[in-house]
């Protein structure tokens, strides 16, 4: 497995102290990389893997159904306690006919993302023909298991249309590739299933199979404090994906559970 | 924990796995065939990591393909099964895989074989086998029942006990099964064992 090293060649020389530039002419860079000031090197490394851990706080979903694929997600980020933003974009949009979700490190997610739409990219022009969504979820796949054990917090879905018709498949940072027909990752993803499971039918209709995206999105929000914002719904067909809706969670909560009127038995009254 | 155990009986060898793939409280999927047919007559089924599981049976199956290639013969199940052992021990000590592996083959001369391969890269010929939680009910089971000269319906029965065990014992069972057999027509599937249908047409 060969890792990419680019990033650990530094373009500055590296010059020695007070030697003679003649003896240093004509010699090369050597690749290297900062270490990190601390007493505990070996510690410190855990460390930042451990940290990188718990995260994944949001839920995605992706289901097939006679349609094609419908995605969606909420838009919260969390750093532990705090909300850091609640219009992160997670569903990723890595060509005109394949969508991948985001969960776990953001700056990973959208990284590998990106870079998978790149070698996706290349594939078409090399092959005059696209990618399938198994050989596409494969190089991803692949990249991330060459990285195991780094601390890469990546927990995604590739959904698309190939020729073979529509393709879900779920990609994690251990390696492991799954192709399914219903899968929800993140924190909230208990709370989607519920939701999911008991709802999904195969022939349904491009309107109920995103109200029941958006629901099981919403119902997730509402029990997982990590998930929130907007949930957002995709469907992937197959003239490609298309963008279906953006509702924040808060205003969908009072739409499905509105607020009766109470009526007051006292009123109080201005006096006159 | 993922459950894979098999034997071998008069002239063939099973081996069953279950089908759950799991991610800490979630069943992702109860389908996912966790038994590779790495050539015509020989069988992986392998437990562990999600991505070392597949990664590393894949990379065995392309080397056996390529030695069948360059060299016009088949591997024997014992070389497949030695090669398999060396790789994880070249990488124990630096990128240890977590895969155990069960491997089931037919050669002409040897007849049905069935190598314990666990992920320290030991190395064993037996008659029964098993990996996992699974193991502690399904290993004594069939230490009482086996037979070295079982007929196939013998074996599937012995099977289906264990599954059986293991579905009513162990706390957190798999509820499918799949069960592949290799003989001398080949490594083909024998069936699976259901317990929960995937719902995708739920008259709900």
């Amino acid at each position: 497995m060969k890792l990419d090293t680019s990033g650990f060649e530094t373009t500055m020389p590296v010059i020695g102290f007070g030697s003679n530039s003649e003896m240093l002419d004509g010699v090369s860079s050597v690749p290297s990389f900062d270490l990190p000031r601390t007493t505990d090197f070996d510690g410190f490394q855990k460390k930042s893997v451990e940290m990188v851990k718990p995260a994944k706080g949001t839920t995605t979903l992706a289901f097939i159904f006679k349609e094609g694929v419908m995605v969606a997600a909420d838009s919260r980020a969390s750093m532990g306690g705090y909300i850091s933003s609640q219009s992160v974009k997670k569903i990723i949009e890595i060509n005109p006919y394949m969508l991948g979700t985001m969960a776990g490190g953001a700056a990973d997610c959208q990284f590998w993302h990106r870079n998978l739409g790149i070698k996706c990219r290349l594939h078409e022009l090399a092959n005059k023909r696209r990618i399938s969504v198994s050989g596409a979820s494969k190089l991803l796949a692949n990249m991330l298991y060459s990285y195991r054990g780094m601390g890469l917090s990546v927990g995604t879905m590739i959904a698309g249309w190939d020729e073979t018709g529509p393709g879900l498949y779920y990609v994690d940072n251990e390696g492991g590739r799954l192709k399914g027909d219903r899968f929800s990752v993140g924190s909230g993803s208990p709370y989607a299933y519920g939701v999911l499971d008991s709802g999904y039918k195969f022939d349904m209709s491009i309107e109920e199979a995103s109200e029941l995206a958006r629901r099981s999105i919403y119902h997730a929000t509402f029990r997982d404090g990590a998930s929130g914002g907007v949930a957002s719904v995709y469907h992937v067909g197959p003239q490609g994906w298309t963008k279906l809706s953006g509702d924040d969670v808060g205003e969908l909560h009072y739409h499905y559970y509105p607020v009766a009127p109470a009526t007051a038995e006292h009123v109080m009254e201005e006096a006159a | 924990m993922e459950c894979v155990f098999g034997l071998v009986g008069n002239g063939f060898a099973i081996v069953a796995a279950d089908t759950s793939a799991v991610h800490s409280i979630l069943l992702h999927k109860n389908n996912e065939d966790k038994i590779m047919v790495l050539d015509s007559h020989k069988l992986i089924a392998a437990s562990g990591e999600p991505g070392d599981r597949v990664q590393f049976t894949e990379y065995v199956q392309k080397n056996v393909s390529l030695y069948q290639f360059r060299n016009g013969l088949p591997l024997t199940t014992s070389a497949a099964a030695n090669f398999t052992r060396g790789e994880l021990a070249t990488a124990l000590r630096k990128n240890p895989y977590s895969v155990n592996i069960l491997m089931a083959g037919y050669d002409k001369e040897a007849g049905a074989s069935l190598y314990y391969i666990d992920y320290i890269a030991t190395l064993h010929k037996v008659d029964k086998g098993a990996f996992g939680y699974g193991s502690y009910f399904s290993l004594s089971t069939m230490d009482r029942h086996y037979r070295s000269d079982m007929t196939v319906e013998e074996a599937i029965e012995l099977v289906d006990k264990c599954i059986l065990e293991i579905r009513s014992r162990l706390v957190i069972a798999p509820p499918n099964f799949v069960i592949k057999i290799v003989d001398k027509d080949g490594a083909r599937e024998y069936g699976w064992r259901l317990s929960v249908n995937d719902v995708t047409t739920a008259a709900v």
